[in-house]
Parts: structure tokens; sequence; C-alpha cells
């Protein structure tokens, strides 16, 4: 078993399957890993706590129920999960580069260990990276976009977030006391059944997706009830904004996928924990269902990934083309083509599996059918920039890289689509240059650029356009060196996941690859360095007036960052461009006459408590100490219903309180707007 | 912008006429639909598994429909029970809540002991969840929704206290109308476990 320890069937009563032998501290690399996170850990408690910084952070940010600050947290935790995620590709690139064969060597990573890697690899990613990325920025800009002053639900939303955390806490977790799952990212059984996999791997797997997936599944229904019930006046659907509805759709795709997850999961939980037998061998368990579950909820799971990237590029393009978008009808109804689509494709994933000739046929057909809608907005971008003046600031850098990557992966889909192409691509590296091309060239890459976008928003001031054009150029680049060589291998053969092979036919194909991850690192390193230089900058980079981008939706409409209740008084919305429309009839930047008193939310500890149970929980289900997961259930639910009696959980903002942040807000833009007046009496004065 | 507007915004810039109370039960209908999926994937598992015995116990070796259909009885008749809390919310007369929520948690709690003795009873003879997938995809299955009667139970105690506290304030009318929502919803589930698993398992 991996790291020589010892498996407990017996468990201890007080301690569980847990041992000293269960920490590897006789693996060097997770020992130096281990030993920097504990540093930076150290060094980050250390600093909040000698700063005496602690109050502010549990005040202003781990209990607050604010859409922009819990967006805000997402992102960053997404981040430092990226550099995770990112870490393992790294290593599986220069393991494949070295593992050429038994005797030219087996690269310098145990098998068992490489399988934890690339599983830990996918699971991150699509978890704890994207998810995070797209409910954070969800959380930041869909309130503002509609108008409102926070989400339906502030609590479950703070809940839904420190759930999410809890998961990412687990599965950090298993790299330091006993192992990851071994069983590819969406462990099928019966390799992740109890036979074969008898340590906690999987079960860090199981509990970490399903306190965070029951977290999403929260978000889901929060973010459908706050855009169908809470829009500004007049703000019919279809003057919704595209980022609005694209977001309103993958909310309901998550509504409708994310109980199937949640079931399949417990099913596996129940195989491994009580011995039932849905998925094994023996008692007439069946594989093949857990395959179509877990699929039924994955296929859905990528549009919920991607459509809100589609929005993204919709809100980019339109500004950054200064035109209204084209074909705004036709782009909502091929989101919502895509949202049933998505519904009847789950069987593409396992061709392969036997189901016949006519159901292959037919889902193989859906699957074709899909790349119609999709096709649709590529042309209602690429027609919104036809004859506009297109500015080219970062965000539009990364959206022409989207048409250009997001393309080539569509087209590489639609022939993994055909059944009898599948069976040839099927498990092998072309499928995973295919669904890297789309996910990062498609979901990423919008991403990315919501993020350039909105960052002055959430923030007050841009981040920086230099090197942001560099990052998505290091990125594209990066992009085509790390994963065409894996389509070219694909076809000569290699299957996904090798730890070592024995044809040095591959190799040089893998050494290219191998760069465009190198690449890829300079351009993660070029963000980090833009953030920072961004923050160190801020002051000539303040955004003063909310509308950095001379953009078209009502989140410009505020200030940036904006008051914590986004609007003193909220807007009534005429055009699906609104914040265009005033800007054009000169209504925008009017000072009110009065204000009213705002009710608002307060903050609350019972998300951060109930998620902390929630951890207590899930390590002890992980280790099997049953007293420990008791405590953790009994918590969360005494918490919850001590919170339900709690009263105040709302206050009213003064109308003089309001007073003095919206005018302190014009005054800050009527000085901007004498200072640019001064500049330009300057430059005019100066002789010819 | 007109005079007319403006007048308007303010109207409707009061915030305190936003209906929080139905932002909250459209928030659980749709959690209501959520749990509807989660129901539709377990009982897609059973019926994947409705014929995977092993060579061991079967439905009707087992299933006595006399006592299932009790279990119905109790279960619907507190569904009407709860109909009559919820007149009683009406004529906010607290006592017929108190009343009828209690002869609802009886028969909820009658419910439960049924199964539970069921359950037991299979299990000694020999059809534990482990015996066979079927078996398996059966405690699944019914087990969910009787897991869903305890949490309705639960839910029913908290409330008490909530209205020995406030009475009959408007969230706690909130509150009733969804637990309201979701003791009817573990009806109309209970209707199909006995028609999918009980009825059709002896056919």
């Amino acid at each position: 078993m991996a790291n020589n320890a010892t498996i407990i069937t017996d468990p201890d009563p007080i301690f569980g399957r847990l041992t000293l032998d269960s920490i590897p501290y006789h693996d060097p690399i997770i020992l130096t890993t281990f030993l920097v996170a504990v540093m930076v850990g150290v060094g980050v408690v250390g600093a909040i706590l000698y700063y005496g910084k602690l109050k502010y952070l549990w005040d202003e940010w781990l209990t607050s129920v604010d859409h922009k600050k819990i967006g805000i947290m997402y992102i960053i935790a997404a981040f430092i999960m990226l550099i995770r995620g990112f870490s393992d590709a790294l290593l599986m690139r220069t393991q494949q580069v070295m593992a050429v064969s038994e005797v030219e060597g087996l690269g310098y990573l145990p098998p068992e260990h490489y399988d934890q890697i690339f599983t830990a690899h996918g699971v991150i990613m699509i978890f704890f990276v994207a998810m995070p990325l797209i409910v954070g920025l969800m959380n930041i800009v869909v309130p503002l976009q509609i108008g409102a002053r926070d989400v339906a639900f502030p609590f479950l939303n703070s809940l839904s977030f420190w759930l999410f955390v809890v998961g990412t806490l687990l599965i950090n977790a298993s790299l330091y006391i006993g192992e990851f799952a071994s069983t590819g990212w969406l462990a099928y059984p019966p390799l992740s059944g109890l036979e074969y996999s008898p340590w906690v791997g999987v079960d860090y797997w199981l509990w970490a997706l399903q306190i965070s997936g029951i977290g999403t599944l929260l978000s889901g229904v929060n973010f459908f009830v706050t855009i169908i019930r809470m829009r500004a006046p007049g703000m019919t659907l279809m003057k919704m904004p595209v980022f609005t509805w694209t977001s309103l759709c993958a909310n309901v795709l998550i509504i409708l996928a994310f109980p199937i997850l949640t079931v399949t999961i417990t099913l596996l939980t129940l195989d491994r924990y009580i011995g039932t037998h849905f998925f094994t061998n023996d008692f007439g368990g069946n594989q093949m269902m857990y395959v179509n579950l877990i699929w039924a909820w994955g296929h859905p799971e990528v549009y919920i990934l991607i459509l809100p990237a589609f929005g993204v590029f919709s809100e980019v393009t339109a500004t950054f083309s200064r035109k209204r978008l084209f074909g705004y009808t036709s782009l909502v109804w091929a989101t919502a083509c895509i949202m049933f689509l998505s519904f009847i494709v789950w069987l593409h994933h396992f061709f392969t599996m036997g189901a016949g000739a006519n159901v292959n046929a037919f889902f193989g057909i859906a699957t074709m059918v899909i790349s119609i809608p999709t096709g649709v907005k590529i042309f209602n971008w690429l027609f919104t920039m036809y004859k506009g003046r297109v500015v080219y600031d970062s965000p539009m850098w990364w959206t022409v890289a989207f048409l250009l990557v997001f393309t080539i992966g569509g087209m590489t889909g639609v022939m993994l689509a055909i059944p009898a192409a599948n069976f040839v691509l099927h498990n092998s590296l072309f499928l995973v240059a295919h669904f890297h091309n789309v996910i990062i060239g498609g979901a990423l890459f919008g991403y990315f650029a919501g993020l350039t976008y909105w960052f002055p928003k959430a923030t007050g001031f841009k981040l920086d356009e230099t090197l942001g054009k560099w990052a998505c150029a290091l990125w594209t680049v990066g992009f085509f060196f790390a994963f065409m060589p894996l389509y070219a291998l694909g076809f000569m053969g290699m299957t996904r996941r090798l730890s070592y092979y024995d044809n040095p036919a591959w190799n040089t194909w893998l050494l290219i690859a191998g760069a465009g991850a190198l690449i890829i690192l300079s351009a993660i390193c070029v963000q980090l360095y833009q953030i920072f230089a961004s923050i160190r900058d801020r002051k000539q980079n303040r955004d003063v007036t909310g509308d950095p981008w001379n953009a078209r939706t009502l989140e410009w409409m505020t200030a940036s960052p904006p008051p914590f209740y986004n609007f003193a008084v909220l807007p009534t919305v005429h055009d699906r461009d609104e914040f265009h429309y005033q800007k054009e009839n000169g209504l925008a930047y009017q000072i009110p006459e009065r204000y009213k008193k705002i009710h608002m939310p307060k903050n609350t500890w019972a998300g951060i408590v109930i998620a902390g149970f929630s951890l207590i929980m899930g390590f002890a289900m992980v280790w099997h100490i049953w007293w420990m997961a008791i405590v953790g259930a009994v918590g969360m639910l005494v918490s919850y219903i001590v919170y339900t009696f709690e009263r105040n959980k709302d206050y009213f903002v003064p109308v003089e309180t309001v007073e003095k942040i919206e005018n302190k807000r014009y005054e800050r833009m009527q000085k901007q707007t004498n200072k640019d007046a001064f500049d330009n009496d300057e430059i005019t004065a100066m002789p010819a | 912008m007109t005079d007319t507007t403006f007048h308007n915004d303010i109207q409707r810039d009061d915030h305190d006429h936003h209906d929080y109370d139905g932002d909250t039960l459209l928030g659980f209908w749709i959690y209501i639909l959520s749990d509807c999926i989660l129901f539709a994937s377990l009982f897609a598992t059973y019926a994947v598994l409705s014929s995977s015995f092993a060579g061991g116990l079967t439905p009707k070796d087992l299933f006595d429909l006399k006592l299932v259909l009790g279990e119905t009885a109790l279960l619907l008749f507190s569904s009407f029970t709860f109909g009559l809390v919820m007149l009683g919310v009406q004529r906010k007369c607290i006592k017929t809540v108190y009343i009828w929520l209690a002869v609802t948690a009886v028969l909820g709690v009658a419910f439960l002991g049924i199964e539970l003795y069921e359950f037991f009873h299979f299990s000694h003879l020999g059809a534990g969840p482990t015996s066979s997938a079927y078996w398996s995809a059966f405690y699944a299955l019914v087990g969910t929704h009787g897991l869903h009667v305890f949490a309705g139970l639960l839910w029913m105690a908290v409330l008490v206290f909530h209205f020995l506290r406030d009475g009959l304030s408007q969230t706690n009318i909130v509150r009733l109308s969804c637990l309201s929502l979701f003791w009817h919803f573990l009806d109309v589930i209970w209707i199909c476990v006995f028609s999918v698993v009980y009825l059709m398992g002896v056919m």
C-alpha cells in the first residue's frame, strides 16, 4: 500500500484508522511540501496575529454575507488551488518526459504516487479551481448586474462558500495525512471500491466532494431565486444582461445535476462503509450504473463551467466592440438549448461500454447537435466585432484567444462524438488534449477575461494591462505547445494516465508538451506578478467613475468598489444595455434628490461554524473515528438550529450614512473631472 | 428623468415592500425540485437493480402488503392533519396548530416505527442492506424517504419552540408553510415508493 502505512481494518475507538504511520514523513517530496505549507501557514497566521488583524478578518470577511466579499474569497481560494493543481500538472509532465523505458529510467514518481497526482489534478482543477472561479464571478457580478443589493439568501451564500472551503481543506489534508484516491478524478468502481482501494484515499475524495457539492447545490438555489425575483424593475427576462442569462442556465443545471452527484457519492460511500452492493463485483452490483450516474451529473457539469464563460465573452465583446451584442435573442436561445441538450449526451463518455449501435448513434448525434447552438454563439461574437470599433484591451485578448483555441477544441469534440472514431480515440491522450482544449481555451480563458474585466469593479483599480496581455499571450502559446502534441500522441496510441511507457517515439512529443507546461508556468507567474504590481500601483490605476471600460450594463453604474448596499437608489431598466442607454440619454451619474434608508442583512457566524463542524465530521468519517463524526454531525445540526433562533438578522442603513457615502463618491468624481479639465487646459496651452 | 418616474423610484425603492417570504417559498420549491432529482436517481438505481437478488431472498418472499398499506394510510392521513394545521394558521388559532401538529407528529412517528420494524424484520430474516444489490437499493430508497420523514419530525419539534417564543409570527408562518410543502412532498414520494417498490415488488 501507498507509503507503506499499515491499514487498520479494525478501527481504534479513539483514533479510528489514524496512526502515526498515516503521515508520509518518509517521502521527501511530500515532506518538503508539508514543511513549506506549514511555514507559509505559520507565517500567515503569525502575520495576522502580529498586526492584530484577527478581529478585522472575522468581522469583515469570515462572517461576511456581502456577495462581493464572498466572491473575492472564492477567487482567492481558487488561485491557491490553481497553484496546487498546476504543480500536479508539472509533476506529471516531468514524469512523462523522464519515464521513457525500463532501460532509460522510470522517472522519479512511484506509480501509486503518480496515480494520486493525476487524480488530485483533475479533482482540484474542476471542483476547486474552475467551480470557485465561476461561482466567485457570479457572486461579484450577478447581483450588481440585475440591480439588487445582495443575493436572495445571504446566510446560505456564506454557508456555501465555507462548505466549499471545507472540501479544499480535506483534499489538502489528504496530501499530508494518509493518501488521496489513485482512481482517476471520477473514481470508477470497482477500482474505487473497498477491495481495490482499501485505505483512505477514496474516502477523502468522497467527503471532499460530498461536502463541497452540497455547498454548490445551495448556491444554485440561491442564485436561481436571486435572478428570478430580485431584478430591478423594468428588467424583463429578455432585458437581462447575457452573463446573468448564462448564470441562470448554469444554476438550473446545478439544481438539476448536483443531486445526482450527491446520490452517486452516497451509494459509493455505503458500499465502502457498510458493505452494500451497488457497484461491487459480487452480489449483483453494477459498475456500469455508476458510470451512467456519475456522467448524468458530469456532463451537465461541464456546461455549468462553460456557460458562464460564454456570458463573460458576450459582455466583453459588446463592451470592447463599442456595439450592442449581435443577436442577443439567438444567443439566449442557444444557451437554453445547450442547457437542455447537456442532459441527453452523457453516454458519449463511454461509447465503448457496449450499449449497442442504436444507443451510441443517438448519443453521438445528440452530441454533434450541441455544436450547432455553440456555433451560433461563435458567430454572435464574431458579428459583434464585425464593423465594431474593437478596443484591444486585455479582456479582449482573452476573448480572441478563446475564439481561436476553443473552436479547435470544439471540432475535436465533434470527432470524438463519432462512435466509430471514439472506439479508437477513447481513453487516449487525444481525449486529454480535447478536454483541456475546451476547458482551458473555453472556460478558463473566459474566467480570466471576466476577472480582468470585473477586477476594477470589485477592488476599485484596474489590473496592469501590459502584464495582462503578456499573461494571455504566454497562456495561449503555452497551451498550443502543451496540448497539441497530445493529439498526435493520441493518434500514436498513447493512452492516458501512464506513469511510464516503453515507446521512444513518444518522448519527443512529451518533451514539447513539457516545454509547453513551462510556458504556462511562466504565464501563471506573470499573472501573480500582475496582481502584485497592480496592487502596488493601485493609485495610478484607480477607477474613479466606476466605469473604467465605457461599458454597458448596470454593474458599471455604481462606484468601484461598490458600497456594501450596491445601489443607493435602485435603477429602473429601460433597455437591454441600460447603463449605455443612460449615458447616451444624459441620465447617468445624476445625484438623486433624496435617499431612503436601506434594508441589509447582518453578518453571521453561522456559515463558518456549521462548515467547521462539517470539516470535523468529514475528517472523522475518512478515518472512521465514529465519536468525532457524531460530534461533527450533531454540531452542524445544533449550530444551525441555534442560528434559526437568532433575532436581529438584518438592519436598516440610516439615510445619513447613505448620503455620506454617496456624496464622497460624487466629490471624488468631481475632483477627477476638474483634474482632467486642468490637464487638458495645460495641453492646449502648450505652444505648438 | 421626469418627475413622475422619480416619484415611482421612491415608491419602488422602499425595500420594505420586497416580498422576502416569496423568495423563501420559491427557494423552498426549488429545493424540493432538487430533492425530486435526488429521489429520481434513487428510483433509477432501484429499477436497475430490481432483479439483482444474487440468488438470495426476493421481495415476493418478504413483503407484507397489509403492513405497508397501514404505513401508507398513516402517512397519507398525516398529510391531511397537516392540512388542518395550516387551517389553524389561517384562523390564527395557535391551539389548533399545536393539536394537529402533535397528531401529525404521532402519525409520522408511527410510520417510522413500522418502517423500522420492517427493516429489522427483513434483516433478521436474511435480507439486510448487504445481502444483495437489490436489498442495498431497497434500503437506500426507502431509507432515504424515512430519513426525510425523520428530518420533518425534527423540524416540527424545533418549530414548536419557535412558536412558544414568537407565536404565529410571519417568519414562523413561512417556516410552517415550507414544512407543509415538505411533508406533502414526502407523501407524493411515498406513493411512488408504494407503487414502484411494494406493489411492483410482489407482482
